[in-house]
């Protein structure tokens, strides 16, 4: 029988599997950053150990960081330690650190990708569990806690239970106004938010394969919001094209030979999986969630579900728990849901063809009257480029705020935060209560609905506003 | 990290689903560089909530919480675990996990005990009835049990968790008897580093 993409990694990276103890996998990348981090490199000087392999650890700020202009300096001082002490760690421990302002500093899975060190049948951990990402480029990717972190730092290595396999398969061809987000919004939905707990998914089908690598890594992406630690993508001459001429991978010949052992990185034809899941692309819509788990989704010509649709108490009592604390009644237009912030960037959504698809929507329009909206490019790779092709302008001149790089409103642990009771349009990944700041209540859209929304005052579709 | 093999105190029910690590630990907390001192940011969304069941003094200096189904999903976290132990939690009861959170729990000896939601839902009931029960979680055999009714049930962990937990091992250490493994493995390895991707201030060539 076939092996799939994810058994294929598996076996590659097996370094011991003792009786009755979890295998022992080795790791090739292990990425880094300020917030999960700094207790590991504590528990590593505690027991004067090292870091076995700096020359596979890569360090960047992205959390924390404010994204204000970078003459400004970090006024919290909390946060300031924390950045700091990931500078003093990584020049302690001999490893590359991207801090802010850095040409090469962004959000951790926006950088490895378009540096060309997150490459296919690579195994990649870091301490987010967003690094599902990497899973677009045919690489095992999966998110850890600190502990972990300071097992891989010392030894390059994780005890690991080998995960089964699922594969979603999302057939046909997606209308023209669903982006791969109205795609991972549909596969979460259907899944729930734990119905991939166990498994790496690797996702399939036509309209996967159609995606760009920026819109596979939206898929990848969000895995976790489904339970599933990793996703994956198998390699084709996309991810291919992807990669030529990146800082990280060869040029000439030394690359064409890499490419043709890449090409390997798919399932084979006659692999089995221990789940399956397919969807039709051409059923999908624009989509955006109403609740406060990634779950919770419905069509943005919807309406805001009732408790009373669930016959499971369970179910009930999420459902009107959610509602509550959104600030929602049953039965409620989408359409008719006034914003007051709209937020473009986060790993999910932050790279170059992402704004390019917003500025599309942003061009020639403004910001409806009250709404705060952020365009925060990925890295500072994704802001030089999209300054080359003049977006930023496009964004300024509708009304945005065109910002520096980093993980921003995504997160509730820098400047950038939604106050008590605002509701946002955001492009990022997590809905749960107070993810964006205590009191904030969160949309998930894609780039496009997001700036439909950000120029209707309310949740918009792209067609609804001119360009 | 501590052996544990007899865990036994007060419980306390949370009563809600798809409980995330956000949660648990709001991001804000996420900021200090130790790893101490995260009990006050338990659930802090919640705790101004006079009715909030932390709040309730029946259940105070409960050790034991009895969670919803898909309990430490999302982030990565390992601060939630920190806040739960910091707090006085030393076991979580509950349907399901988060993968991620389960994973963290078992190296900072956290026991996480899996039972099925009718099993959760008796339990709540028979704390709820009468808190200051005692109920028992046995990490030797397996084995989650409030003395007083007779109630018992067992759990699975997985055979190395068990024994991590019960020795009190840590994970480093136990990796590092395979050194030469791990060396082996890395003479053969054909991935490539990061040398000569960057120059020594990070910039590219």
């Amino acid at each position: 029988m076939g092996r799939t993409l994810f058994e294929k990694i598996w076996e590659e990276h097996v370094v011991a599997s003792p009786d009755g103890e979890p295998t022992l996998i080795y790791i090739d990348l292990h990425l880094v950053h300020e917030v999960t981090s700094p207790q590991a490199f504590d528990g590593l000087r505690l027991n004067g150990r090292t870091v076995r392999r700096p020359d596979r650890t890569l360090a960047t700020a992205d959390h924390n960081v404010p994204t204000d202009p970078i003459s400004t300096p970090v006024k919290d001082p909390v946060s300031r330690r924390q950045l700091e002490a990931l500078e003093a760690n990584c020049h302690e421990f001999g490893i590359t650190v991207f801090p802010r302002g850095h040409e090469n500093q962004g959000i951790v899975h926006v950088i490895g990708p378009e540096l060309g060190v997150t490459q296919p049948g690579m195994t990649i951990v870091c301490g987010d569990s967003h690094t599902s990402t990497h899973g677009a480029l045919g690489a095992l990717a999966f998110g850890i806690g600190t502990s972990e972190v300071e097992h891989v730092l010392a030894t390059q290595t994780l005890p690991q239970q080998r995960a089964r396999t699922m594969a979603v398969i999302v057939n046909g061809q997606a209308p023209a106004d669903v982006s791969a987000k109205d795609i991972v919004l549909a596969i979460v939905a259907e899944l729930g938010t734990g119905g991939g707990a166990g498994y790496v998914i690797e996702y399939r089908g036509e309209a996967i394969t159609a995606l760009s690598m920026e819109g596979r890594m939206t898929i990848c992406n969000m895995s976790i919001e489904a339970g599933a630690r990793a996703g994956l993508v198998a390699v084709d001459e996309t991810t291919i094209d992807y990669l030529r001429g990146r800082p990280g991978v060869p040029e000439g010949d030394e690359f064409e030979v890499l490419a043709d052992r890449w090409r390997s990185y798919v399932s084979d034809a006659d692999a089995e999986f221990d789940a399956e899941l397919t969807i039709d692309a051409s059923q999908l819509v624009p989509f955006i969630t109403w609740g406060t788990n990634p779950a919770q989704v419905v069509a943005l010509s919807g309406v805001v579900p009732s408790p009373d649709e669930y016959d499971d108490p369970d179910a009930k009592g999420t459902t009107e728990r959610s509602l509550a604390y959104m600030g929602l009644a049953p039965g409620t237009l989408v359409r008719d849901i006034p914003v007051d912030v709209v937020f473009i960037g986060s790993c999910t959504n932050s790279r170059i063809e992402d704004l390019r698809a917003a500025a599309a929507v942003a061009s020639g329009n403004r910001v409806a009257e009250g709404v705060r909206a952020l365009v925060v490019p990925g890295s500072h790779r994704v802001k030089k480029q999209a300054e080359e092709e003049g977006l930023d302008q496009i964004f300024l001149d509708a009304g945005f705020e065109w910002r520096e790089p980093g993980c921003s409103m995504c997160l509730g642990m820098n400047p950038d935060q939604l106050k008590m009771g605002q509701r946002s349009a955001s492009t990022s990944n997590r809905n749960f209560e107070g993810r964006q700041g205590r009191g904030g209540r969160t949309h998930l859209v894609s780039p496009v609905v997001a700036a439909a929304t950000a120029i209707k005052g309310r949740f918009a579709t792209p067609d609804e506003v001119g360009s | 990290m501590k052996p544990v093999r007899i865990l036994e105190g007060h419980a306390v029910p949370l009563e809600r689903s798809d409980v995330d690590t956000d949660q648990i630990i709001p991001s804000d907390w996420l900021k200090r560089v130790e790893r101490t001192g995260f009990g006050r940011g338990l659930f802090s969304e919640w705790r101004d909530d006079p009715t909030f069941v932390l709040n309730d003094q029946s259940y105070v200096g409960a050790s034991i919480l009895i969670a919803g189904p898909r309990f430490g999903t999302g982030s990565s976290r390992e601060h939630a675990v920190w806040a739960l132990m910091d707090y006085g939690f030393v076991a979580v009861i509950a349907p399901s996990f988060g993968d991620i959170f389960r994973h963290n729990s078992s190296k900072q000896g956290l026991v996480i005990v899996q039972l099925p939601q009718e099993d959760v839902d008796q339990l709540t009931q028979l704390v709820k009835d009468e808190p200051t029960r005692l109920v028992v979680v046995d990490v030797e055999h397996l084995r989650v049990e409030v003395p007083e009714t007779g109630w018992q049930r067992s759990f699975d962990l997985d055979p190395m968790t068990r024994e991590r937990l019960l020795n009190g091992w840590d994970d480093i250490g136990l990796t590092m008897r395979r050194e030469s493994a791990i060396t082996r493995y890395e003479a053969t390895s054909h991935a490539p580093t990061l040398a000569g991707v960057f120059d020594e201030d990070g910039h590219t060539g």
